[in-house]
């Protein structure tokens, strides 16, 4: 602490220390720096999305918003919590690529609110998992892991096949993706109900994952990052 | 101690205390059941309640929130009287904190196992908590800052610019990244998409470890380290250069989970190289508070309230460095998505946190109710359970971390995978075995707290004693 009867003058930090006001003032913006600076570009920068850098690449239009039974299957996941064991998101490298496929884009994730890239695999990455397997195999393995993979350590979810999507709830979860700017039609947003009539979360489920990574068709030899 | 009783306010820090140490007891345990479900899949018992996806956003979230979030509030209410020598500006909006965040921790164990989530890591708490525990913090960061504008010295005391760090960013972190628009009472779409909500994510993600879980308690080893110890902290220059540098860095580091991903390069890179300077502040401050005990280290042999803390800063040290250590990119390839990360939280979550809160709570208990802990063996008992416990989770989460990592990554003479997916999850069983186990002893650890405070607090209401309360006080 400083000596109050020197004749040095009281430094910044010695006025920081006293005044509560200058404290909280001073490290407010010292904490703001670092999120503006990594976080506003990717909302201007053309570079963030491929689509955006390489208009020429016209595969890369192939990302649509989901289907309403894709999206009412995409809840399931989110609320199984699938994303804490499997990634959406594949990395460039070579042993990647051999094992689940093509590194993923920016642009595939650009209607998914909010983000499923998870952080951890205890499971497979699944970002390329459209038709890989068939149906049946999806509806087994949700149903008991092991029958098809024995050293599997995923839980069995029997309870998707008991319950059936809400049609009109689903109606109003596309609306809701339409505020926040997911381009569906009217057409999509009316249709919508009807087009999950009847079907179980089993299904809506199996319809998500078997689209999951099949919008783009890729031209090999193309390289989509800089 | 009579006089300090009426001067503060501890019945607030004394509730908030108490509950801590049965969050702590909750959260652990529930991570040993999570874990026991990843060695042992049966234990899902195809009950959708109990099932790992929905269970582990609930483990989370007790032993962030609940646990953590007790602690910070009990520890903040209590240094921020003792270090401005006046009562806390209102009691009232203090209960309201103590309420409201508990309100919140009932409503994260109905909501959590129904499956209402936003899917987002540690932000899975649906859009009318989240509310909730935003007017709550605020409340609670306002009750702080105007004890600290009707405060009786004229300097503020380090401990409490760290919390207020931690105030300030959480308040920005809670309310960006909980955006989203409402659909149903219980089902809400984030506002960000893709890309944009990844780093939005991890912003928030690596600053509820960063603020959250390191400011605030950086802000308690500056007040409880040197209080236990007897001792003024190690350097006054120091602490603000590791406060300043530890505020203005670790906002950045979030980008660091997303390398080698559809981020754009240059974030990732920027995370990871902001990440290898944040060694300095962090060893910076893991050198203040252990050196505050020069020229008394041989409190270290009797005192194991001290133990706790001194040890909560090694692994404080080892983890922040291993986690730059992980952020370079070369590591990264390789630990990213693996066990390996898990390991890394639980040597910051277990050795750090937890510890030091453990030790910041032991200190409290004897002062707020004017006595001495009711078994001094059972706290060493309580401190070898805590560290061996830890020791064996992380180093399980190594070997089966790195081992994942080189897996994925083999090749044979052919040029193919050497090994199938499934052939990792095999190989990982043991391992997921001992990291039960060592959770268990963690958790058992802290069974053995809950119990040994429960008795100390019983007996301190039975049978108070004033040559006690007069020693506590001084």
């Amino acid at each position: 602490m400083s000596n109050h009867n020197s004749n040095e003058p009281v430094t910044f930090q010695e006025k920081l220390e006293k005044n509560i006001w200058a404290l909280i003032l001073a490290t407010a913006i010292i904490v703001s720096v670092g999120g503006i600076v990594e976080i506003v570009p990717l909302f201007y920068l053309d570079t963030t999305f491929e689509d955006k850098a390489h208009p020429e690449y016209e595969e890369l239009s192939g990302v649509r918003p989901y289907t309403a039974l894709e999206l009412a299957g995409r809840d399931v996941y989110q609320r199984e919590g699938c994303y804490l064991c499997h990634s959406q998101m594949i990395r460039p490298f070579r042993d990647e690529k051999d094992r689940y496929g093509h590194y993923s884009l920016a642009v595939e994730s650009k209607y998914d609110h909010p983000f499923q890239w998870g952080s951890k695999r205890t499971g497979p990455d699944i970002a390329r998992l459209g038709g890989k397997y068939s149906d049946a195999w999806h509806i087994q393995h949700l149903r008991d892991p092991r029958s098809v993979v024995p050293e599997s350590v995923m839980p069995r979810y029997p309870w998707l096949d008991d319950a059936t999507i809400n049609g009109p709830g689903i109606e109003k979860r596309l609306k809701a993706m339409k505020v926040l700017g997911v381009p569906y039609t009217d057409e999509e947003i009316k249709s919508a109900a009807a087009s999950v009539e009847g079907k179980t979360e089993m299904q809506a489920l199996v319809a998500y994952l078997q689209v999951l990574g099949t919008m783009i068709k890729f031209e090999p030899g193309r390289d989509y990052r800089d | 101690m009579q006089a300090e009783q009426q001067q503060y306010s501890f019945e607030i820090v004394k509730w908030f205390a108490y509950m801590a140490v049965v969050y702590l007891v909750v959260g652990t345990g529930i991570g040993v059941y999570i874990a026991s479900e990843l060695a042992w899949p049966v234990l899902n018992f195809d009950n959708p309640y109990i099932s790992f996806g929905r269970l582990r956003p609930l483990h989370t979230n007790a032993v962030i929130f609940a646990f953590g979030g007790s602690t910070l509030m009990a520890t903040a209410y209590y240094i921020v009287q003792r270090t401005s020598g006046v009562r806390l500006w209102s009691d009232k909006l203090a209960w309201f904190t103590f309420w409201g965040w508990n309100l919140v921790i009932v409503g994260a164990v109905i909501s959590l196992p129904l499956g209402i989530t936003q899917a987002k890591e540690y932000a899975e708490l649906e859009w009318p908590l989240d509310i909730l525990i935003a007017v709550v913090w605020l409340a609670y960061s306002f009750n702080f800052i105007m004890t600290l504008s009707i405060r009786k010295v004229s300097h503020i005391y380090v401990a409490n610019w760290f919390f207020l760090a931690m105030m300030i960013m959480v308040t920005y972190l809670h309310v960006v990244n909980s955006l989203a628009i409402p659909v149903e009472l219980f089902k809400s779409y984030s506002i960000f998409a893709g890309v944009q909500d990844a780093m939005i994510q991890w912003w928030w993600g690596h600053n509820a470890v960063g603020f959250f879980l390191t400011a605030g308690f950086l802000g308690i080893m500056y007040y409880f380290v040197p209080k236990q110890a007897n001792r003024p902290v190690y350097s006054y220059r120091l602490s603000v250069v590791h406060f300043w540098a530890l505020t203005f860095g670790y906002v950045w580091l979030g980008a660091h989970h997303l390398q080698y991903t559809a981020l754009p390069d240059w974030t990732g890179s920027l995370g990871a190289a902001i990440s290898l300077a944040m060694i300095i502040p962090s060893w910076g401050g893991a050198i203040n508070g252990m050196f505050t005990l020069s020229g008394a280290w041989d409190k270290l042999r009797t005192d194991y309230i001290l133990r706790f803390l001194i040890v909560s800063l090694a692994f404080y040290a080892m983890s922040t460095f291993e986690g730059p250590v992980m952020s370079s990119k070369t590591v990264n390839a390789l630990s990213h998505y693996t066990d390996w990360t898990i390991g890394h939280v639980h040597a910051g979550a277990l050795g750090w946190v937890a510890m030091v809160s453990i030790g910041a709570i032991y200190h409290m208990v004897e002062r707020l109710w004017g006595t001495t802990i009711y078994s001094v063996k059972l706290v060493n008992l309580h401190f070898w359970m805590a560290t061996i416990g830890t020791a064996i989770y992380i180093t399980a989460m190594w070997v089966s971390g790195i081992m994942q990592g080189l897996m994925w990554r083999a090749y044979d003479d052919y040029g193919n995978l050497a090994y199938t997916f499934v052939e990792s999850v095999a190989q990982m069983h043991p391992y997921y075995a001992m990291r039960a186990a060592g959770g268990l002893i963690f958790f058992l650890g802290a069974c053995v707290m809950l119990y040994n405070i429960t008795v100390t607090i019983r007996k301190a209401i039975a049978n108070p004693s004033p040559q006690m309360a007069t020693a506590a006080s001084i």
